[in-house]
């Protein structure tokens, strides 16, 4: 239950971190918040000779709002901040929603949003929020910086795109227009679990689209639904998009698109649960995240 | 055998210099190092919360911080907070509240509560409970501790 001894770096610019990164030929591995990464380490499920501390790297922990109604969140913004942010609030009110179920305080204290991101657990909030939100996930490398869609960005569980001399920078998320409307419905056996499964969702109607732009409306109870966007957390092996529970939405309304996010899941069975229960609660979820955003969603 | 690393860490205010290795948990720093039990070490991969202390000013759970991580930082533990002939007033409340019983988690929660009391309202009991949802106590079902942080809750929002 003691890590394994390891050489330890500190690095105080974007630059350091990925040169000692680089330097190390693959074996480093970056030390961020490390309430996902400790763990392990204790119970020398990973291991690594070097770590590479960015928490003394300064600016990276900034949320600042962009030009299309935005944010561009650095990568050591803790879990605290992203919870407590009146920016967040106000631009991403689903993502104040999810922070809400993130773990528990002396966690959110030192968990990063990088962090979440690189650790790539299926079933944690923050992936999810990435994937719903179209987030572009900004990087640092040795090769030079990426941006990459959180759609490209997961790619397995606990696994990402990320080379190993390459460290997540910033998350930068689209604005929404003003009249978005969203839900966020999870199931964990206990508070501040990860989730058994999670539903987020959100909609645009009567003609305009989830970023803003004009769209054809189609109807449905009275509202027209133009854009949704479901994700699907813990049911899959990354965080998904639902497209046939979007599509059965706008076609053919909730249940339909309830009936179809069972058929999108492809849960697996674990102590927490088995698939069969998890693709249940798909379905339930859906139902309730849809509703809430129907409810939500204005001109 | 990796190079040990020179750390000074203000902990309950005093500042305390070591040589440690990279992998030395912040909890056995405090522990071993500096004789400091009241940081209780339980689950040891941040499940239980017992290993809870403040890192300038925000909780955080010492066996998921290095103690290289703790360099130039202000480390506040559960023997901050009162002595046995002066209880501070959160350690108070959990003793009118009979809030302990093996008193093994107590630290944590202490500790916890204390970040909660100066992060939240804690409006609502249900608040409270969620504040506390990652410290685990297997003997006292939890009411008495949520009695005891409601109290110097109260206490706080009366001043």
């Amino acid at each position: 239950m003691k890590p394994a001894p390891f050489e330890y770096i500190r690095a105080f610019t974007i630059d350091e971190a990925v040169a000692a990164l680089a330097a190390s030929d693959g074996e480093a591995k970056v030390l961020a918040g490390g309430q996902s990464l400790v763990p392990m380490l204790n119970f020398r499920v990973v291991d690594a000779p070097i770590f590479v501390d960015i928490n003394g790297i300064q600016g990276l922990d900034r949320i600042e709002e962009t030009t299309d109604g935005g944010l561009r969140i650095g990568a050591l913004t803790r879990h605290f901040a992203l919870e407590t942010s009146e920016l967040v609030k106000d631009r991403f009110p689903v993502l104040h929603e999810a922070m809400k179920h993130v773990a528990h305080l002396a966690i959110r204290n030192r968990g990063t949003i990088g962090g979440s991101l690189s650790h790539a657990d299926p079933a944690a909030e923050l992936p999810t929020m990435a994937v719903l939100l179209n987030a572009k996930i900004v990087t640092a490398g040795a090769a030079g910086g990426r941006e990459i869609a959180a759609a490209d960005f997961f790619i397995a569980p606990l696994t990402t795109t990320l080379e190993p001399d390459e460290i997540v920078v910033a998350v930068e998320l689209p604005g929404l227009s003003s009249g978005t409307g969203w839900g966020f419905e999870e199931f964990a056996q206990r508070r501040g679990d990860f989730a058994v499964a999670g539903v987020a969702a959100i909609v645009s109607i009567d003609g305009q689209s989830i970023d803003g732009q004009s769209m054809d409306g189609q109807s449905m109870d009275g509202q027209s639904v133009t854009e949704a966007r479901i994700a699907l957390m813990g049911l899959h092996d990354t965080p998904v998009r639902a497209r046939a529970a979007e599509a059965a939405l706008l076609d053919d309304g909730i249940d339909a698109a309830a009936a179809a996010a069972r058929q999108d899941a492809e849960p697996m069975n674990d102590l927490h649960g088995s698939a069969d229960y998890r693709r249940h609660l798909a379905e339930v979820l859906t139902r309730r995240a849809l509703t809430a955003a129907m409810e939500r969603a204005a001109r | 055998m990796t190079a040990k690393i020179s750390i000074t860490v203000s902990v309950n205010g005093e500042n305390h210099t070591a040589e440690v290795e990279p992998r030395l948990l912040l909890a056995d720093f405090l522990r071993e190092n500096l004789d400091l039990t009241g940081t209780h070490v339980g689950c040891e991969h941040g499940i239980c919360g017992a290993c809870t202390v403040l890192m300038n000013g925000d909780s955080v759970r010492s066996c998921l911080t290095f103690a290289v991580q703790a360099d130039g930082a202000k480390i506040e533990t559960v023997e901050s907070l009162g002595d046995i002939d002066a209880l501070g007033p959160l350690q108070e409340a959990f003793r009118e509240n009979h809030a302990l019983q093996c008193g093994f988690c107590t630290p944590g929660m202490l500790m916890t509560a204390t970040d909660m009391l100066r992060k939240y309202k804690l409006e609502t009991d249900d608040d409270i409970r969620d504040g506390l949802s990652g410290n685990i106590c297997r003997c006292t079902g939890y009411q008495n501790i949520v009695a005891a942080v409601r109290s110097a809750a109260d206490k706080r929002d009366a001043k």
